[in-house]
Parts: C-alpha cells; sequence; structure tokens
C-alpha cells in the first residue's frame, strides 16, 4: 500500500467483503426463522440449536481444515496437478498455522476473503438443517454439517470455484454464482442424509400417500424466507472480486482496464449481477406462484430457487434469459419435489432438496446451452463452456460430492444409532421436557400468586 | 518486552508483518484447537444421549404418550 491508489484499492477490497460477510448472517437469521416456523411447537427450541450450532462447528473445522483443501485441491489432487496446485504457497500459507492466517498488516484481505467463504459454507450445512427437522440428533447432524461445510463444499470450490480448478481447465465448469458448487451439492447431501433418516412418524400414509404436516407457522417461514432473499444480496457480491487490474491476470487480458471479475477471474460487472438477480427473483416467483397455485411458501421458495437456477450464469445472461431461466427452474424444482416425495417417500420438510438440489443442478446443465462457447477462463488452455462439461459438473456437484458422501456418512451414524432421535422422544417432542418443566414452574407462580390474591 | 513481535510503533509499517501474540507457537495453538473441537463433540454426544434417556425415563408414560398422539399437549 505505498500509493494512495493501492491503499484505497486495497481497503475498498477488504471492505466490501466484510459488508458481505454481514448481509450473509441474514441468511442464517432467515433460515433459523424459516426452520422454526416449519417445525411445530414441540420441537422449537431444538430445531433452532440444531442449525445455530453449526454455526461455531462450521467456523472451526474451516479454520482447522476447510480453507486449506480449498487452496489444496484445485489439481484434484492428481489430476491437474498435485496438492496445492498451481500455487503451493498459498496451500501452505492457509494451513491453520501458516503465516496468512493470522493478523498481519502486509495481508489485508485474507481474513475477509476467509470469512466470506465461510459465510458459503454456513450457507450450504444451513440448507441442510431444514430437510432434516424433527427427527434428527443434533451430533448426528452437526456431523454433516461439518462433512459439507468443511470437507465436501471445500472440495468441490477447489475444483470448480477457482481460477485453476480442474473442473474448469477441463470442462469448462461455469458456475459463477454457485448454482451448483453450493446449492446442487447441498441438495444432494440433503437427500443422502433423508434417504437414510427417513420421514417423520405419520408423514406417510399406510398406502404411501403423503400427509402435510403443516408449519406452525407459514408467516414466519415465509419472512424467513424473505431474510434469506436479502443475505443472498451479500452472497451475490462477495462471488465478485471487486477491482483487479488486468495485468494482475497474469497478463493473460490486454490494457490496464480495471475490473470485477468472477471467482474464475472472468469479468463482469456489479450491475449485471444485481439486475440478473432481481430478473431471476422475479420469474422464479411469478411461476413458484403460479405452478403452485398461489401458495405463499411454494411463491417464496420459487423467488429463491429462480435465482439459483440461473445463478451459474448470471455474470453473462441477459435479464430476460435470466427471468426465463429463473422460472423454468422453479417449475422443475416444484414437480421434482412432490414427484421425489410420492415415488420414494422422502420427507423433505421444508422443500430444500428441491428448491437447492433441483434449482441447481438445472441451473448449472442450463448454462452449458445458454453460455455454450463461452470461454470459462482467462487462462490460456482452459476449455470453453460447454453443455457435456456442466452436465459433467451437475452430476459431480449434486450426486459425487453431495448425495454419496452424506448417504456413507448417514449410514455409519445410524449405524452406531447416532442419527435419529429415540421414537418416543420424537411423539412428545424433542422440547418436551423443557416445556414440562415450565408449565410447572408457572402452575407454581399462579399458585402464589392466587394465594396472595386470596 | 511484548508478547507481540512489535516493541514499539515508532517504525516503518511497511516493515511490520505480523501482528498477534506467541508468534512461533502456531502449530501448538492448532493442536490446542483441534483438541478442543474433538473434545467438546465426546462431550456433546453423551450429554445428548443422557438427555435423551432421562426424558424417556421421566416422561415417556404410557399416558404422556396417549396424550401425545391424541393431541392434549
Amino acid at each position: 500500500m505505498d500509493t494512495d491508489i493501492a491503499a484505497l484499492t486495497v481497503i475498498f477490497t477488504e471492505f466490501y467483503y466484510w459488508i458481505t460477510v454481514a448481509l450473509m448472517f441474514l441468511i442464517h437469521v432467515g433460515f433459523c426463522m424459516y426452520e422454526v416456523g416449519a417445525s411445530r411447537v414441540k420441537n422449537h427450541m431444538h430445531t433452532l440449536m440444531k442449525n445455530s450450532m453449526l454455526i461455531p462447528l462450521v467456523t472451526i473445522t474451516w479454520f482447522l481444515f476447510g480453507w486449506w483443501i480449498y487452496w489444496a485441491f484445485a489439481g484434484g489432487p492428481g489430476i491437474t496437478g498435485g496438492i496445492g496446485h498451481p500455487a503451493p504457497e498459498f496451500a501452505e500459507a492457509y494451513t491453520p498455522w501458516g503465516e496468512s492466517m493470522g493478523p498481519r498488516l502486509d495481508d489485508r484481505i485474507s481474513g475477509v476473503f476467509w470469512a466470506a467463504f465461510l459465510l458459503f459454507s454456513w450457507t450450504a450445512a444451513s440448507i441442510v438443517s431444514g430437510a432434516v427437522i424433527e427427527r434428527i440428533r443434533k451430533f448426528g447432524f452437526w456431523m454433516i454439517a461439518i462433512l459439507i461445510g468443511s470437507v465436501t463444499w471445500s472440495i468441490d470450490a477447489a475444483w470448480g470455484w477457482s481460477y485453476s480448478g480442474w473442473m474448469v481447465e477441463l470442462l469448462g465448469y461455469h458456475d459463477a454464482y454457485a448454482s451448483g458448487v453450493i446449492h446442487a451439492i447441498a441438495g444432494g447431501t440433503a437427500l443422502g442424509v433423508l434417504v437414510v433418516l427417513g420421514p417423520r412418524l405419520g408423514k406417510f400414509a399406510a398406502d404411501g400417500t403423503p400427509r402435510d404436516i403443516r408449519p406452525h407457522n407459514p408467516w414466519l417461514v415465509c419472512i424467513g424466507l424473505f431474510m434469506i432473499y436479502t443475505g443472498f444480496w451479500g452472497f451475490y457480491v462477495a462471488c465478485n472480486v471487486p477491482i483487479l487490474t488486468t495485468g494482475f491476470i497474469d497478463g493473460q487480458m490486454t490494457g490496464a482496464t480495471q475490473t470485477a471479475t468472477t471467482i474464475y477471474l472472468t469479468p463482469t460487472t456489479l450491475s449485471a449481477i444485481t439486475v440478473n438477480f432481481l430478473m431471476s427473483l422475479a420469474g422464479g416467483m411469478l411461476a413458484g406462484y403460479m405452478v403452485s397455485r398461489g401458495d405463499a411458501f411454494w411463491t417464496y421458495s420459487g423467488g429463491l430457487a429462480g435465482i439459483i437456477t440461473a445463478s451459474a450464469g448470471n455474470d453473462l445472461y441477459h435479464p430476460i434469459q435470466a427471468f426465463i431461466i429463473g422460472g423454468i427452474g422453479t417449475f422443475l424444482m416444484y414437480k421434482m419435489h412432490f414427484w421425489v416425495e410420492r415415488r420414494f417417500k422422502v420427507d423433505d420438510a421444508v422443500g430444500a432438496v428441491a428448491v437447492h438440489g433441483y434449482a441447481g443442478f438445472w441451473g448449472v446443465v442450463i448454462a452449458g446451452f445458454v453460455l455454450w462457447g463461452h470461454p470459462s477462463s482467462p487462462y490460456e488452455g482452459f476449455a470453453a463452456i460447454t453443455p457435456w462439461g456442466q452436465f459433467i459438473g451437475a452430476v459431480i456437484m449434486f450426486w459425487v460430492l453431495g448425495f454419496i458422501p452424506a448417504w456413507i456418512l448417514a449410514k455409519i451414524l445410524n449405524g452406531a444409532g447416532l442419527l435419529r432421535i429415540p421414537k418416543e422422544v420424537e411423539i412428545l417432542g424433542l422440547d418436551f421436557g423443557s416445556i414440562q418443566e415450565a408449565n410447572a414452574a408457572s402452575r407454581e407462580v399462579m399458585a402464589t400468586e392466587q394465594a396472595h390474591a386470596s | 518486552m511484548s508478547t507481540t513481535p512489535v516493541d514499539t510503533w515508532a517504525v516503518d509499517l511497511a516493515d511490520v508483518t505480523l501482528i498477534y501474540p506467541f508468534v512461533g507457537a502456531e502449530v501448538l495453538m492448532t493442536i490446542v484447537g483441534f483438541a478442543l473441537w474433538i473434545g467438546w463433540h465426546i462431550w456433546q454426544v453423551k450429554f445428548e444421549s443422557n438427555t435423551y434417556k432421562e426424558d424417556i425415563e421421566k416422561h415417556a408414560t404410557s399416558e404422556n404418550l396417549r396424550k401425545a398422539t391424541s393431541g392434549e399437549f
């Protein structure tokens, strides 16, 4: 920071990421409102704590190994390079004992960049949390939260959401605002857990017909979704690098123009993603309202699914394209949710697999067609965007890094009796003991008051 | 004498890098962090299992289960 312009650029970038972190906190406020609203009164506080405590657990594990994985696994390892490819000094610096992990005056960016990624990690884990409410053990869920929050999403980001990831280099994988790398993997993870965990008691009739377990507070659920929209702004903005000179991108581009870029260092603008965020939200809400016949929950979820579907290419789409793609994704995820529920008896309590998993998956695939041939990277030798590269990428996100590791871990936890709560506790409610204690105390207080009144 | 690498701010800041205490103990601090994280889970899994056990012993009477399944709570 030896010139005024260099200092301003660094401080602007530092503050930019800091703002995204503060905004992304709202995603988690929204998830907590949404999940608690969707649960029954007998399970409120357990539901709240199950989600909230993923925050410290994913944070410490992200510090201990998640962040290092991101910097170490871009080449596979063993696909396009070894551990730390192509810059082993970064992987070394981001070990928990590394030189860039503590406060230092000559590095003002690493900390806020670490934090922005961490908030993505919370989001990935939090998506899974809603699907499994009212019957999962906290320990079991938190193991799964750490798996996705600090391991599998970190691997997928290294592979497909990095300027040097092997999926970008070989497949031309493009997923600028994380349709696949956050949402598809989270949906796949949720599905992998759900098939082992099983439905809530009473969710399906003896003949397999699904029953509606109504949210105790639909209003809270919808406001929670509204809050997630708000936090999503931080998520989007954090996916960009706010300002780079073309010289920084290893001289791959000519001239001295400054630009915002995606995580792949491909140029875009904050204006572009702002318009497309709103247009895909609009497409999703309109489609959600139509396909669900005006149901509030699915209309709000449709807005989210619209953004998620268009996110893979929202750095480049025309706003009308973002609008249409958002609508298509919402229609598909809604239909798939109810088909999977009926066909496979999967009890996804909040539609997380659909809104995040199916919409994210199709968003990655659709980008392959709409952006066919566009360069995925400024670097020479990287593959261009193609439908087949995106399809393979979507499968890797949803199935390979999402469903399969989660299914295996859920099986292990289930085998150890650490996945599902005891049946009696599920019937009485996870908060039964504390509610009884509170009621007893309340009765004693009233009895005392009555004694004083008489 | 300072626990940090900084003894005075009367320096050219361009020469200042790390500013946290106990530079050189990073590996030890990482080990402590790992131990605290794993230790928390060991405590938590026992705590959670005991809580369910106690709840069942105390509250899962046939009367309570009947009330819960008939909507009386």
